[in-house]
């Protein structure tokens, strides 16, 4: 038996290498690289790339804007029913994202919760561009919200209490002190946040629809490819398979980045329902 | 120059922190076990602990008052407080952490403490000493009128601290600051501070010079912190008007103190001499035993005989030849042995 085991051990790695790392390289395999580069020229697959691109980098600036300042409040206060906070706070990280879109609709749709004030505001947000950009934000807000909590709470506390003895206001303690001593794990948490957007399919494609021009997204185009195009599908693929591997190796390497924090910049495991 | 004037009252994890202070331009030691409450009154002082009562003035200047509602932020009070560890900003070179508490003094500041050489290092490239130099210097940048020490020495290893020590007590009597300094250790509190106060759990128990509380210890704990012998027993009038204390540990010895009933027998081990047979001399205590430990320390050495430390000098212990085991007389003279209360 104590023979069989490491060779059961390797068997057991080799089999998971092998089945993930294989979908990936079929990408690159099926079609030439000079042809990938041509498809992508083509109108359709600019039009999702660019609605894509712009999409995320606005949701993604929301989620920076909101995240940063609501994660760093969070770190430093401890009341009743913080825990719940912070649960609800992950709560989109296990959601299936059928049912975040679904939950999108019964909030923000014409007949929702809040369709009333929003239609009296002359805001109709389904399936426009608005709606892809709420439906990142809500899927992708968490990773960074996590990390970020992790990166304020891992902070020596004699810091901040150094600074305000040293005649720094909140603002100044925040911006010269916190801020750069959590950069690290921002940056890891941010990294991935923009990951989980640019891939965000479910909720979209509920909430936002998967209208070309205007909410199609290039996960989007892939599935309306697939059946139509199959190589256009597969340059799209390739693409988002070359930038989420450039944003996953930017993550790795973000703690050489800074020496600062320390276990901030942690991996954890992205939502199951990816 | 304004006065610092304090006054405590906070519950803490199991003891309330109860005291009032008031403090000149001269240093000020809170010496006591860690967990008595120390940090918590230089944490109050800065503005990092909101106290439940109390009251906390500079001169005319009120920074705290639970009665009238004031609790100036941290950032109005004018302090400098050097934390235990330091609390070095590890993202900011030496020159940007002391220039942090304010620009104008910075270049003079790594001058006075010798870093400028230092300026573009990062806090985790320096050694203990270095590091200690650069939180006093940021410290001070502020021009603060109140300075804190916690643990100032505590982070050093014991050969930087002696150094270290020097400097910091010569740099206080530059200084002139109402200074409070917390310390576990006596010692440290003797050679850097005025006024030296025993601090158990949360309270007071003797305030006065580093002299004073050696020479009349207010009670059993404040003698052996002091690092006195301390034994126990029961004292009655004894001949020739002297005090004589039937020990726990058995035998009896006599003191110029006057106390009856259940005391604490405190000498400090300096007054306490060694011979190998009885001496004829002045002291009328004397207590046979075997040497169970010898503690070089530079030109001294701490001897264990029974239940008393005595130190003598180097010398001293090569002409007797002490070692571990050999038989010895211990003596202490009567004047020099103090009864303290124990609780």
């Amino acid at each position: 038996m104590s023979r069989v085991f490491p060779v059961l051990l390797g068997a057991a790695l080799l089999v998971a290498v092998a089945f993930l790392a294989l979908p990936v390289i079929a990408i690159f395999l099926r079609v030439p690289p000079g042809d990938l580069l041509a498809q992508l020229g083509e109108e359709r697959s600019r039009e999702a790339l660019l609605i894509s691109l712009k999409t995320s980098l606005i949701a993604h600036a929301v989620i920076l804007l909101v995240g940063t300042p609501a994660a760093y409040l969070l770190a430093n206060r401890s009341f009743r029913g913080r825990r719940l906070v912070v649960s609800l706070l992950e709560l989109p990280l296990v959601l299936p994202p059928a049912v975040a879109g679904l939950g999108l609709f019964a909030a923000f749709g014409r007949s929702g919760l809040l369709g009333g004030e929003l239609s009296a505001l002359g805001l109709e947000l389904p399936f426009t561009q608005a709606a892809v950009v709420l439906a990142i934000c809500f899927v992708a807000s968490p990773f960074y919200l996590r990390s970020a909590l992790t990166a304020f709470e891992s902070i020596d506390p004699s810091l901040p209490a150094a600074a305000r003895t040293l005649g720094a206001g909140p603002v100044r303690v925040f911006a010269r002190v916190a801020l750069p001593l959590a950069l690290g794990g921002l940056g890891a948490g941010s990294t991935l946040a923009f990951a989980r957007g640019l891939g965000e399919f479910g909720a979209t494609i509920m909430f936002a629809g998967s209208l070309p021009g205007r909410t199609q997204t290039a996960p989007l185009a892939i599935y309306a490819a697939f059946d139509d195009d199959f190589d256009v599908a597969l340059a799209l693929g390739a693409l988002l398979v070359v930038v989420s591997a450039a944003l996953l190796l930017a993550v790795k390497l973000v703690p050489s980045w800074t020496r600062s924090s320390s276990a901030s910049t942690t991996l954890f495991a992205p939502s199951a329902s990816r | 120059m304004d006065t610092l004037e304090l006054s405590v009252d906070h519950p803490l994890r199991s003891f309330r922190l109860s005291l009032e202070l008031q403090l000149g331009r001269e240093t000020l030691a809170l010496v006591g076990p860690s967990g008595a409450g120390k940090s918590s009154v230089l944490r109050a002082i800065a503005g990092l602990l909101r106290l439940e009562r109390g009251k906390i003035a500079l001169g005319a200047a009120t920074w705290f008052d639970s009665v009238a509602g004031v609790d100036l932020p941290p950032e109005r009070r004018s302090v400098g407080l050097v934390f235990q560890e330091y609390a070095l900003f590890p993202h900011l070179d030496v020159r940007r952490n002391v220039a942090f508490g304010g620009r104008e003094r910075v270049d003079e500041l790594l001058e006075r403490f010798q870093i400028a050489h230092l300026a573009g290092a990062r806090p985790g490239e320096l050694s203990g000493g270095e590091r200690q130099r650069v939180a006093l210097a940021r410290a001070l940048a502020r021009d603060p009128a109140v300075l804190l020490l916690d643990e100032p020495l505590s982070a050093l290893d014991a050969h930087t601290r002696g150094v270290v020590r020097g400097e910091l007590a010569e740099l206080l009597a530059e200084l002139r600051l109402p200074t409070l300094l917390v310390t576990h250790d006596f010692e440290d509190a003797a050679a850097l501070a005025e006024r030296v106060g025993v601090i158990v759990d949360g309270s007071i128990l003797q305030l006065g010079g580093a002299a004073e509380l050696l020479a009349a210890p207010a009670d059993g704990f404040v003698a052996s912190f002091t690092g006195a012998n301390l034994l126990h027993g029961t004292a009655r009038p004894g001949a020739d008007g002297l005090t004589e204390v039937l020990l726990d540990a058995g035998g009896s010895a006599f003191s110029t103190d006057r106390a009856e009933g259940r005391v604490g027998l405190a000498v400090y081990p300096w007054e306490v001499g060694l011979a190998r047979t009885e001496p004829v001399d002045s002291a009328v205590n004397h207590l046979r035993g075997e040497v169970s430990s010898l503690v070089m320390l530079g030109n001294r050495v701490r001897v264990r005989v029974g239940p008393l430390t005595a130190e003598v000098t180097a010398a001293s212990a090569e002409r007797l030849a002490l070692a571990e085991g050999e038989p010895v007389v211990a003596s202490f003279k009567a004047t020099a042995t103090r009864l303290v209360p124990i609780g």
